[in-house]
């Protein structure tokens, strides 16, 4: 088990390599340094001077692989290459194009990310798959087919209606919550997490049941549901113990992934809602063009990515004891 | 007028004309034929494909521009009068303009609602005796042949719908009965007679959904013609900020979401059906490096990586203004790279999927016995493997259709998705969200973004539910 994941962990290195020369290249060769300077600068005047200080000043004016002038280790570590990429590696994500330190930000916000993300993951589940089970109870029946074109009508639903429409009916017209915001504490901000952890509950289920419900489809022809089924178990006690555990594994295969993901929270809801975390975070980088940040959120979101499809398979021999890891 | 070929207006040529060819080929081939049949055999299927269709129609008449020759006047031609020459509007116009007439440009001063003709909001009038009074203007286009509006307006909606509804239904009907004629002629004309043919047409005989179609045609062919009508008078669903129409906005928008549905599957399909058999069918080094590829593409999450690209990009056009000669050919390749970026991010999934249907294939008898007879590569993948995970793209191409309508209007949102000049219903949603706020609520540009995009997508995804169904193997087995 521990070899299986020290080897994985291995594996994961040249995928953080590939991931870091993509944004290396998309970041420093499509674009020069020059170019970030003079989106950032903005206007039509802009000196030489200028771009040279900002550059300077966010340490973009080394050269990108070899600086030849530096003594010491200096050729290779002085270089952008070394300063803004490698340095990921080891989650120091420097300062972003604001002047702000970019690791200090993120543990600050992971903390409200995770207080919407979490909430609205672990409802959403429960949520999705008894829906799911419940169609099934009604299986050859009118309300079956009812039940899942309703489904595909809520998946169809573009997310930023449920958003909208709901921020304003629950918040304007009826005042049962606040518009948006974030208190100062955890404890202290419950209410400004209801409506989004709601809101994100009702927009998933439509796509988030469909596909539960093509799993527990597979199963439900098996013979051990038969078997149960003749033992005189009820239909109900069929699918939600039965049926629900043998469908662990493919249930697995699509959860325990976006697990890591949660702390980077969810980028519209977090920024409709006013919430302080990495998703807003996300999204005020974009529009302020901080190539830092985002820079440093592709790279947090592979690692999370690779740590999330490792939990996978650790997750399988835990639900599944036929699973071993080799 | 001089006609405008953006880069995007040839893809969805290309397209076509893909598609064109993918009929004819599916068509002699007999197993394909009969899926094809199954989900025209559905009534849901026959229904969600004739609205999609009329969605795909409006976006290919969108798609064809031309820029209108500007009246000779001195300032133009030059002092020597040199009226030989002529000049071309920087704006980019296309067929479904013509069908507008005034509304390309905003008719009104600001927010009105929808079939008003009055404004939303007051302003300082002069009255009848000169003095200023505080009050609701009359509207310059919307409700402007009314003598006395508060009187006559709904009278004359009423009378103009059920013209509208009339003129679509007639035309509906008689565009179908030239089809079916048509089809009589060509098939059947010299073996049964017209009454016979119709008879079995309208009795399903053949077991097409062919009523179902007729219903649901002529359904579009009233709403269109409804719609139509109405927005000559009215505006049919109100005015946004600039006085700009809402539903000519909408309309518009509709080349924007059906582009980035079809062209991201165009772009990312040479790349995946490629990568993904060779991966497959090779294995060794070959599958290492192109696996390799994909996990890394898959490990950014999709956001991140097209904003980090949609950012790039955005620098690339600003320091670089001279590429682009029109303001609609820069928003036209923002649009283009849109595609790219999203089929980048989303080829992995058809990438991985046909990878394992290679590997499974690869060992059959078939492809063995195929291999010893010394058959070589090029002729096994194209006439063993190929034709054999066909129904797998066809399936994730209808899968993924709505899922990228939808993902336009959230990168939109975020700010990376097309260029905000142009007409998407992300833009409109974005533009549209805070006035929401005002008191009373400006609610119709929301309504009519999301009203568009859930019909289409709605659409969208009960069709390719249904050729799911068709074409996938495991489904056929669970009936």
């Amino acid at each position: 088990m521990w070899a299986y994941i020290i080897r994985r962990l291995l594996y994961a290195i040249p995928i953080l390599v590939g991931v870091n020369v993509i944004t290396f290249v998309l970041f420093f060769m499509v674009n020069s340094p020059d170019d970030m300077a003079r989106a950032h600068l903005g206007g039509k005047h802009i000196t030489h001077e200028a771009v040279e200080a900002w550059k300077a000043a966010r340490g973009y004016d080394k050269p990108l692989f070899y600086n030849p002038d530096a003594a010491g280790p200096g050729p290779v570590t002085e270089t952008i290459f070394f300063e803004k990429s490698l340095r990921l590696f080891v989650l120091d994500f420097g300062v972003s194009d604001e002047g702000r330190h970019i690791g200090s930000d993120i543990r600050q916000r992971m903390g409200p990310s995770l207080a919407i993300a979490i909430p609205t993951f672990l409802i959403g589940l429960g949520m999705n798959i008894s829906v799911a089970l419940l169609i099934l109870m009604f299986r050859g029946t009118r309300l079956e087919l009812g039940a899942v074109i309703m489904l595909v009508g809520l998946m169809s639903i573009s997310s930023l209606f449920y958003i909208i429409v709901g921020q304003y009916t629950a918040s304007v017209l009826w005042h049962l919550t606040p518009i948006s915001g974030y208190g100062e504490s955890l404890l202290g901000s419950w209410h400004f997490l209801i409506l989004p952890v709601i809101i994100g509950v009702i927009a998933g289920v439509g796509a988030g049941a469909r596909w539960y419900r093509t799993i527990f489809l597979e199963e439900i022809h098996k013979d051990y549901v038969r078997t149960a089924r003749a033992k005189g178990l009820s239909e109900l006690r069929v699918l939600f113990r039965h049926v629900l555990q043998n469908a662990m594994l493919p249930i697995l295969t699509g959860v325990v992934v976006v697990i890591p993901l949660l702390f980077l929270g969810s980028l519209i809801m977090e920024s409709f809602f006013g919430i302080p975390g990495l998703g807003s975070y996300t999204i005020e980088a974009i529009q302020a063009q901080d190539f830092a940040v985002v820079r440093a959120m592709v790279f947090l979101g592979s690692v999370l990515y690779i740590g999330g499809l490792l939990l996978t398979d650790i997750s399988y021999t835990w639900v599944d004891p036929r699973v071993r890891l080799s | 007028m001089k006609p405008v070929l953006l880069w995007t207006d040839g893809l969805v040529f290309l397209l076509l004309l893909a598609m064109a060819t993918a009929v004819y080929l599916s068509g002699r081939n007999l197993q394909m034929r009969q899926q094809w049949r199954e989900v025209f055999r559905s009534r849901l299927g026959m229904a969600a494909a004739i609205i999609v269709a009329a969605y795909l129609g409006v976006a290919v008449l969108d798609s064809l521009h031309f820029r209108p020759a500007l009246a000779p006047t001195p300032a133009l031609t030059g002092p020597a009068g040199n009226s030989a020459e002529i000049h071309y509007s920087p704006r980019v116009l296309s067929v479904l303009d013509l069908f507008f007439g005034e509304l390309n440009d905003p008719t009104e001063k600001s927010y009105s609602r929808p079939f008003a003709a009055f404004a939303f909001s007051q302003e300082s009038l002069t009255g009848p005796d000169g003095e200023l009074v505080r009050a609701y203007p009359r509207l310059a286009y919307g409700g402007r042949h009314l003598e006395d509006p508060s009187k006559h307006l709904p009278a004359d909606l009423l009378l103009k719908s059920l013209g509208a509804v009339g003129l679509g239904a007639g035309t509906g009907l008689a565009f179908a009965v030239v089809v079916a004629g048509l089809g009589w002629f060509f098939t059947r004309g010299r073996r049964t007679s017209w009454r016979r043919y119709m008879t079995e047409l309208w009795r399903e005989s053949s077991g097409l959904s062919w009523k179902t179609a007729l219903f649901t045609f002529i359904g579009v062919c009233v709403t269109l013609a409804w719609l139509y009508q109405l927005s000559r008078w009215y505006h049919v669903f109100g005015t946004d900020k600039v006085g700009g129409d809402v539903l000519y906005h909408t309309v518009k928008s509709i080349r924007t979401g059906v582009l980035i549905g079809l062209l991201t599957t165009l772009v990312m399909l040479p790349l995946a059906i490629t990568m993904g058999v060779s991966a497959g069918y090779f294995g060794g080094l070959i599958d290492d490096i192109i696996q390799y590829i994909y996990t890394t593409l898959n490990s950014i999450p999709g956001v991140l990586l097209i904003a980090a690209a949609v950012l790039i990009l955005q620098v690339y056009m600003n320091n670089h203004p001279e590429l682009f000669e029109t303001e609609a050919a820069r928003s036209d390749l923002r649009l283009l790279f849109l595609c790219i970026i999203l089929g980048v991010t989303s080829w992995t999934g058809l990438c991985r999927m046909l990878r394992a249907e290679t590997l499974k294939l690869r060992s059959l008898d078939y492809v063995e016995a195929a291999r010893a007879f010394g058959v070589g590569n090029a002729v096994l993948l194209a006439r063993h493997i190929l034709p054999n995970v066909t129904h797998i793209v066809l399936i994730s191409i209808a899968l993924d259709f709505s899922g990228l309508v939808l993902a336009e209007a959230v990168l939109s949102y975020v700010g990376v998705g097309v260029d905000p000049s142009m007409p998407s219903w992300g833009n409109m949603i974005n533009s549209a969200r805070l006035e929401l706020a005002r008191e009373p609520a400006v609610w119709w540009p929301l309504a009519a973004a999301f009203v568009f995009m859930f019909i289409l997508v709605l659409a969208a995804n009960l069709y390719a539910d249904v050729v799911r169904d068709a074409f996938d193997p495991r489904a056929a087995l669970k009936k």
